[in-house]
């Protein structure tokens, strides 16, 4: 063992995975090449564009501004897990289907994760709640305007 | 047909994959074995080049190779011209294209130096600290008017100036024109478009396998037939050897069908040098300078009219920076050039620009490509006519649109594409009418007395465009029914969000009775689809639309010949639905379309003279020209006139772009243009010092629109079919973009009455800052 690699268990989605890695690796490095969780997407890897989002312990972070070693015995989730087991949507992912809510599909995985944990703490958002947290997840496409329909319409979905 | 889905809001096909984190993106793909690639690009923007020295990078645990120009031999040379000058008499152009690394010079920030291969990205990276490189430093060319002077740096010595091109077109006699005029307005603009920052940069994965004679490379372009042949000829390669593949691409918008850029052309070579496959992902800071930009252009223009508001004729001269590198031809200022003239009848224009070389990062084509630039002209032209001459500014544009029984409408000078500029179908009146109705401009003079008494201040803005989509050459497309009855789909263009795995699916399944969902497209892949041009100018649903349509035609002939045989029976007693073919009446005779494509590949028998096995067809299509949309966009805004903070109250989008395939894919296209256009008209800016360093670039400081800057979009539609392609359709991919500069100026003029102050905002970006100048400085 290399003097600055570390072993590190990381629960993602529910998975283990025990790896040793190099203390100065991305955690969105980790996600996508070490376990092959590629759905997690890097845009500016300067922490602003929001499309390396994903869940540590249930709170939205940046996995480009993290390192794979602070995730040791963390749980993380990642779009690959937003999905049921039988690959039934997440009502997000039914409502961007349903809404046009993405085009190149590049930012869906970060803003999906972040609405995934804005919508936990906020059942009913206005539109102006909407876009104010969507506002730190860039996309360059939509215009933003079937993203904001579909967070509206899964929460009302999901409200039941 | 009952299952016709051209025209409906179907639902994307091509959405799981993306929802489920299943696309194959470029940094997804993972093979064995496989190195990393960084580039050290230069850090100053002209400097000749005395020494670089890389034997500590390779001395490095984990650095494989490293690589500067003469390392290149026979392989290092200037890239292809991409887009030679159209034929027009007297043009000027000067080719210099961009090289794979600097040789003896570099010529602007970011242009790569070496290229290193490591066994990580991390190592690769590392190494570029390792690398030692003396330059001496020479005057930077930024400004566009300093570049022409004689005692300008030159950007390349031996052209003996900064003059890449010079062009002049004229339709009839402006001075004659302008002699006989009632009034004559001239004015000076400004217009600076940004970066197309897609989400996703760019990124080159080559892969040489020795033992199969093959390069594939997976590639963030826009057009792999293009990179295929090119590197097919570079490479010393039969073109079948070479396989390029787009894969999902996490946006374009213009600048990833650049070609070649430096790693398009490094990491196959590197592959095959290495026998390894080799990957480079380009950071976010790269792709500030090594993805090509769209700039600034500067227009000494001037409109000649009669006192009713007629224009009689336009003259323009302008500045278009170019920067290091001219590959991409007069493509963005040719479409400045014609896109100025708009919806209007302008019968004598005079227009001359020059295409000037800079120390700065090389200019293609980014969503518009320059015809924001000429919208931006016209619009702002006629504003001020409206103002001297006193008339309503919606008014003075209807005085002037084409009328609609002057169609196909000849503007006479060369286009993009080389053909004349001729307008072929268009209705230009109703679409004013109905964003005059939605943005609620009668009652708008009202509501705007009653704000400013409130102290509130609202504006309101018109302005109106045509856009030139859908050019040629052509497209083509292979539709095949396969034995499970599921249709496939192959086009050569690439994709970057725009729906075509729905609106092909669409096209293919109209003619062949099966639904969207069970048809599968695939683009990008040279392997799948041999021909085609790429993904660029509003051209894709168009030009591979129709092919599909063409090629879908034929199989359905097929199908109803061969269901006609097995019944013996008439085509005209078969109905296709449903994924069968049956009877007329009889819907209990029918054979499943799987089985159809089955016994077109019998076993046994002979297949017949004349025919073909298989149930597939591949055709092409190509129009004579582009085909013209267009579209008027309204907006009123409030403003507060000490902070200059800007909340747009309403924003309405009427357009026409002929047949509409999937309404919901077309307002997603809309509505991204326009957040593109507001990002451009009011918060990005590329910000250089005058020794051609860009300022700002990180995504921190180069600000994209978030949800809170882009509003809801009102839409609205009118259709005037194409008549140059069967099914009627013009692009639409650039009309949300192109028009929002002009409308900004308009809508802040006006809620803060500045014409009144003596300012006029001639220039885009604007910005709270440069407003607060602009006021501040009038008051002086």
């Amino acid at each position: 063992m290399e003097a600055d690699d570390h072993d590190i268990t990381v629960s993602v989605n529910g998975v283990r995975y025990q790896r040793q890695v190099e203390s100065r690796l991305l955690l969105s490095d980790f996600l996508r090449h070490d376990l092959a969780l590629a759905g997690t997407h890097v845009g500016c890897e300067h922490g602003v564009c929001g499309a390396c989002t994903v869940l540590f312990d249930g709170e939205p972070v940046r996995s480009c501004l993290m390192l794979a070693v602070q995730a040791n015995h963390h749980e993380i989730s990642t779009v690959e897990g937003l999905a049921g087991k039988g690959g039934e949507y997440h009502p997000l992912q039914q409502a961007m289907h349903d809404h046009h809510g993405l085009q190149c599909g590049y930012c869906t995985p970060g803003i999906l994760m972040t609405m995934a944990a804005f919508l936990d703490e906020n059942t009913s958002p206005s539109e102006d709640e909407v876009r104010e947290a969507l506002s730190g997840n860039l996309c360059r496409c939509t215009g933003y305007q079937n993203i904001v329909d579909a967070v509206l319409a899964a929460a009302e979905r999901m409200r039941g | 047909m009952s299952t016709r889905t051209l025209g409906q809001p179907i639902k994307r096909n091509e959405d799981r994959r993306l929802l489920t984190g299943q696309a194959l993106f470029i940094d997804d793909v993972e093979l064995p074995g496989m190195l990393h690639v960084a580039l050290l690009r230069s850090q100053v923007a002209h400097a000749r080049i005395l020494k670089i020295d890389v034997s500590k990078a390779l001395q490095r645990p984990g650095v494989v190779a490293a690589y500067v120009a003469d390392d290149l031999g026979d392989y290092w040379r200037p890239g292809p011209l991409l887009v030679p000058p159209p034929p027009i008499a007297g043009i000027i152009f000067n080719e210099r294209t961009q090289v794979p690394l600097a040789k003896h010079k570099v010529r602007h920030v970011g242009e790569p130096l070496v290229c290193v291969v490591a066994e990580s990205r991390y190592i690769a990276e590392d190494a570029l600290d390792d690398i030692d490189v003396e330059l001496e430093q020479l005057a930077a060319v930024v400004d566009l008017e300093k570049a022409l002077s004689a005692d300008a740096a030159l950007v390349h010595d031996d052209v003996g100036s900064n003059i890449s091109a010079h062009v002049r077109q004229t339709k009839g006699n402006y001075a004659a024109a302008a002699a006989k005029a009632d009034r004559i307005i001239k004015r000076r603009f400004h217009y600076e478009h940004g970066i197309s920052s897609p989400i996703e940069t760019r990124g080159v994965v080559a892969q040489w396998d020795g033992r199969a004679n093959q390069m594939t490379v997976w590639d963030t372009t826009q057009a792999p037939v293009f990179i295929r042949n090119g590197l097919a000829g570079m490479l010393r390669l039969n073109e079948r050897q070479v396989r390029v593949i787009a894969p999902f691409v996490g946006g374009g918008f213009g600048p990833k069908i650049m070609m070649f850029y430096p790693e398009e052309v490094l990491l196959p070579w590197v592959s095959m040098k290495l026998n390894r496959p080799v990957k480079w992902i380009e950071d976010r800071l790269e792709h500030f300078f090594a993805t090509t930009h769209e700039r600034g252009q500067i227009h000494d223009a001037e409109i000649a009219l009669s006192n009713d508001g007629r224009i009689l004729g336009i003259k323009d001269v302008f500045l278009h920076d170019g920067g290091a590198y001219d590959p991409y031809g007069l493509t963005v200022p040719i479409n400045s050039q014609c896109t100025l003239l708009g919806p209007y009848v302008v019968p004598n224009y005079d227009s001359t620009f020059t295409q000037v070389f800079t120390n700065l990062t090389l200019v293609t084509p980014y969503r518009g490509a320059g015809r924001q630039h000429g919208v931006f002209v016209m619009e702002r032209l006629l504003d001020f006519a409206a103002h001297e001459l006193n008339i309503d500014r919606a008014e003075i544009r209807r005085r002037n649109l084409i009328p609609p029984d002057a169609f196909p409408y000849n503007n006479e000078i060369i286009y993009q594409d080389f053909a004349p500029l001729q307008y072929d179908s268009g209705n230009y009146e109703p679409v004013l009418d109905m964003a005059l109705d939605a943005i609620g401009y009668r009652a708008f003079k009202d509501e705007q007395a009653t704000a400013r008494l409130e102290g509130r201040h609202v504006g309101i803005g018109v302005a109106c465009y045509v856009e030139g989509t859908g050019i040629g050459p052509y497209e083509g497309a292979k539709v095949q029914v396969q034995s499970n009855g599921k249709v496939s789909v192959a086009t050569g263009i690439g994709t970057q969000g725009q729906g075509h795995f729905t609106v092909f699916a669409q096209i293919a399944a109209d003619q062949l009775g099966v639904a969207v969902s069970d048809v599968n497209v695939v683009t990008g892949d040279t392997d799948q689809f041999y021909w085609g041009a790429g993904t660029f100018a509003s051209r894709g649903a168009v030009v591979a639309g129709n092919a599909v349509n063409e090629a879908s035609k034929v199989v359905r002939k097929k199908a109803l010949k061969l269901a006609s045989d097995l019944f013996e029976c008439s085509e005209d007693d078969l109905v296709i639905d449903g994924g069968k073919v049956s009877i007329v009446g009889i819907p209990e005779k029918f054979v499943m379309l799987g089985d159809l494509a089955s016994r077109a590949n019998p076993m046994r028998g002979a297949v017949q003279p004349g025919t073909e096995p298989g149930l597939e067809s591949t055709q092409y299509f190509g129009p004579p020209m582009g085909a013209t949309a267009n579209g008027v966009h309204a907006m009123i805004l409030e403003m507060d006139p000490s902070t200059f903070e800007l909340k747009v109250l309403k924003y309405v989008v009427v357009h026409d772009c002929g047949t509409v395939i999937n309404p919901m894919i077309l307002s997603g296209q809309i509505h991204g243009g326009v957040a593109q256009g507001i990002g451009n008209a009011f918060y990005e800016k590329l910000v250089f010092d005058d020794q051609g360093q860009l300022l700002n670039a990180s995504l921190a400081d180069y600000l994209l629109p978030t949800a809170l800057e882009v509003p809801r979009m009102e839409l609205a539609h009118t259709v005037t079919v194409s008549p140059l392609n069967p099914m009627g359709i013009k692009g639409a991919g650039e009309a949300g973009a192109i028009p929002v500069g002009p409308l900004f100026a308009q809508a802040i003029e006006d809620a803060l009455d500045l014409k009144r102050r003596g300012i006029e905002l001639r220039e885009i970006p604007l910005s709270p800052s440069r407003l607060f100048e602009l006021t501040r400085n009038a008051q002086r």
